[in-house]
Parts: structure tokens; C-alpha cells; sequence
């Protein structure tokens, strides 16, 4: 009976424990954009002309188009009251957010799909649910280190300290 | 101890006769790397040499005669990137380590337990340790990047030749489908040596013929900082002035291993 109850807090309880969930600030819909308003994933999602990343559009980008609520959607009234209007940047959460101390080149990375690394958030109707580990602050999908090793050494690329440290 | 040859060698050589003395080598050095000038609880008083943190550093050096034969001239001091480094091997938690392709030598500050094996090691002081967590004057910390970063208490650091810049660099040269491993000469420059108003650093790739720093390293005035160790650091000195190259190895008059003599085995 001991041994049922610790191995059900071990392997039940304490990961639930471990992670506190988070949501993104308000609902944002892909499909929405690219089937319904037929934008493309470079619209927003791009390299810029030093070949860093730009990551998410900038709350600029996104006024272009929401500067007024442009549906009755309750999450684009939300993004419009709370952000565009008061000129602030949305916090989202990164799923694959990545230590103060990684160095991560998106353009090194640019033969594989973003999939192989990201959620295929641009199928999804509804943001994923964030789930933040509550000792180290990292997000729980995030890549970790034994994963970045595995597939460089898999590939032959150098998995030497300065390669994704900085 | 074996150490890796690579394709690439990033190097540095500085000309003593160019320096001037200036610091703006040192300062575009903190600004870049975000390092905190001193802790709080120095009261921000960066007089006391023991706890400030100097990645790269200004020596003056003197010929030590009288006026009108006196002469000065100005170090700069960075991380020399030994190709043999003292430092490397006594780690005893591979926080630090040559092993990536330019030879720079790396420093992991997660993994650095704050033994300071490497700063005993290294001959050149060119490593600090963080006594505190860093803290910056108001209105200072503005001026942070997101490129280096953040050192907490307890652990070693030191120059990496702006490492982020080669990254950066890299990035361009992907985007403009330029070869990453053969980059022109300027795309990759530290802060130091962008910063240097006189031109006295000049910086790039001793392996690569296109860069000019192969050339500068083989001239009868180069030499490298205590070469008599053997540590082969890839930054070199150059100086027309005999006493300047005389003191680059630490030579005294009277020294028993003399300017040119003395083997350490």
C-alpha cells in the first residue's frame, strides 16, 4: 500500500506539482490569419537583413491591421482595449524559451521544419497551455540541452561549448 | 596536454607604437559585454582593483630613464586565447574549454563552481572572479544587451574576443549566402577593436590570407606576452621601440632568463 502511494505521488503528483500552467495573455488564432486573412507564416515569422530572427511581429505589425477590433471576436476586442490602444507590447509566453545563456541561430537551423522544434501552433485553433516548471522557471516544452547535443552529434556539427553558449 | 588545430584562428595584434593610452578600448569593452562597473556594496567606489572586473585592461609601461630619454607605452591586455592555455586543463568542471572552431577560449558561467583554479593558472591576470552579483547605477542598466550573458556572484569570467559578434557575423553571412567560414575581415571585429580611435587593433583570422593579421604576426617587431611559457596566446604585440618588445617577456635587467634565454620546461 506505501509503495502504490509512492509511486503514485511520484509518478502522478509530483509532475502535476512541478508545473503550474499558464495561458497566453488572450486566445490568438493561425488559422484564422493565414486561412481566413490570408496572410503567409513570413508576414510575421521572418529573418531580417543581419539574418537574426525576428521572432514575433512587434505590436506595431499587428496594429497595422487591429488598430480597430476588426470582428466581434472577444480576445481581438481584448488585444485591441488592452494593447493597441495603450501601446503595449503583448507578453507572450515562448514555449521553446531558451536560458539567458543560450545562443540559438534560427538561420543555421533553416534546412529543418519549424515543427521539428515547435508546437505546429499554426494548426491550432487555440494557444497550448504553458506549462512552467516551478523550481527552474523554464517552460516544460522547452528543448533542452541533451537534446541539442543529441542532434548535432547525429549530424556531425560540433557540440563544443561556445557553439550555443554565450 | 594536446589542444585541437583549427580551421579557423581568431586573432588579435596591437600596435604599442599606435596606442595611446586612451582606455576607450576598455570602456566600449564593459558596455559591450555588460559587465557592472562594481558592486553596491563597494558604494560603486571601482578604486578598488581587487573586485573590479576588467576583461580587458591598459597596462603603462615605462623604460624607467629620465627625462628627456623617458618613454611610456600602453598595454592593452585582453583574454590572449592561448593555443595552449594554462587554464584550460585545471579546470576541474570543463567550464572552460578550446574546443570550438577560431580557438577561442570558452567560459560556461553555469557550469563554473568558483574553484579560481583558472585564475591561479593564467598567467596574464586575464581572468576575474565575481565577488558579487553584479549591480549597475541607476539608470545604467539600461544601457544592458541581450548579446552577453549574465554573470551571478561566484563565478569566473573573462574576454571571449566578443564571441556573440562571430555569431552575429555568422548569421549575416547566411542570410547574404557568404561562406561562414570565411568571412571578409570586418564583418567580425570586437568592441575593442572597434572602438580603438588610434586603428592600433587590428583583428581577424591568422589562418586566412585575405585577413591581414597573418602578415602583421610574422613581422620582426611582433611578439607575444611572456613567450618564454609557451602558452602561444594569438594575441600578438608589436612594437619598433627594443625596450617595449625587451619588457613584453617580463624581462628585468639582471632577470636569470634574460629577453631572448630561459626555457621553462
Amino acid at each position: 500500500m506505501g509503495l502504490i502511494l509512492s509511486l503514485g505521488v511520484g509518478w502522478f503528483v509530483f509532475p502535476q506539482v512541478l508545473y503550474s500552467e499558464k495561458q497566453q495573455p488572450f486566445n490568438f488564432s493561425h488559422p484564422a490569419h493565414v486561412e481566413n486573412a490570408g496572410m503567409s507564416c513570413e508576414d510575421c515569422h521572418f529573418f531580417r537583413d543581419d539574418g537574426s530572427y525576428a521572432g514575433y511581429p512587434t505590436l506595431e505589425k499587428c496594429a497595422e491591421c487591429h488598430a480597430a477590433p476588426q470582428t466581434d471576436n472577444p480576445d481581438e476586442a481584448k488585444f485591441v482595449a488592452e494593447y493597441v490602444e495603450k501601446g503595449k507590447e503583448v507578453p507572450w509566453l515562448t514555449y521553446q524559451y531558451q536560458p539567458d545563456n543560450v545562443f540559438f541561430s534560427h538561420i543555421a537551423h533553416n534546412a529543418f521544419d519549424c515543427t521539428d522544434c515547435h508546437p505546429d501552433v499554426a494548426k491550432m485553433d487555440k494557444t497550448p497551455t504553458y506549462y512552467q516548471n516551478r523550481l527552474s522557471g523554464y517552460s516544460k516544452q522547452t528543448m533542452k540541452m541533451w537534446q541539442c547535443e543529441r542532434c548535432h552529434a547525429e549530424n556531425g556539427v560540433s557540440n563544443a561549448c561556445f557553439v550555443c553558449h554565450k | 596536454m594536446e589542444f585541437k588545430e583549427f580551421t579557423i584562428k581568431w586573432g588579435m595584434v596591437v600596435d604599442l607604437d599606435k596606442c595611446t593610452g586612451c582606455g576607450a578600448c576598455m570602456v566600449a569593452c564593459q558596455a559591450e559585454n555588460n559587465i557592472a562597473p562594481i558592486s553596491k556594496y563597494e558604494n560603486f567606489d571601482a578604486s578598488n582593483k581587487l573586485r573590479t572586473l576588467t576583461w580587458l585592461l591598459v597596462y603603462k609601461m615605462e623604460n624607467g630613464k629620465p627625462f628627456p630619454e623617458h618613454e611610456v607605452a600602453y598595454l592593452p591586455r585582453p583574454c590572449m586565447q592561448c593555443e595552449h592555455p594554462a587554464c584550460v586543463p585545471v579546470c576541474p568542471v570543463v567550464a572552460t574549454d578550446k574546443n570550438e572552431e577560431g580557438g577561442i577560449v570558452s567560459q560556461i558561467y553555469p557550469r563554473c563552481i568558483g574553484c579560481r583554479y583558472c585564475m591561479a593558472a593564467c598567467p596574464y591576470h586575464s581572468r576575474y572572479f565575481n565577488w558579487w552579483d553584479p549591480q549597475f547605477p541607476e539608470g545604467m542598466d539600461k544601457t544592458l544587451t541581450p548579446f552577453t550573458s549574465a554573470r551571478p556572484r561566484g563565478v569566473v569570467e573573462k574576454c571571449t574576443f566578443c564571441h556573440h559578434r562571430w555569431n552575429a557575423a555568422k548569421e549575416r553571412a547566411r542570410k547574404e549566402g557568404v561562406d561562414p567560414m570565411n568571412l571578409p575581415q570586418d564583418w567580425y571585429q570586437p568592441a575593442c577593436v572597434s572602438a580603438c580611435p588610434a586603428g592600433a587593433i587590428t583583428f581577424g583570422d591568422f589562418n586566412n590570407a585575405e585577413h591581414t593579421v597573418g602578415e602583421l604576426s610574422k613581422s620582426q617587431y611582433s611578439r607575444r606576452l611572456l613567450a618564454k611559457l609557451h602558452l602561444n596566446p594569438q594575441v600578438y604585440y608589436m612594437s619598433k621601440r627594443p625596450w617595449v618588445l625587451a619588457m613584453l617577456d617580463n624581462y628585468r635587467a639582471g632577470d636569470a632568463h634574460g629577453a631572448e634565454g630561459g626555457q621553462h620546461g
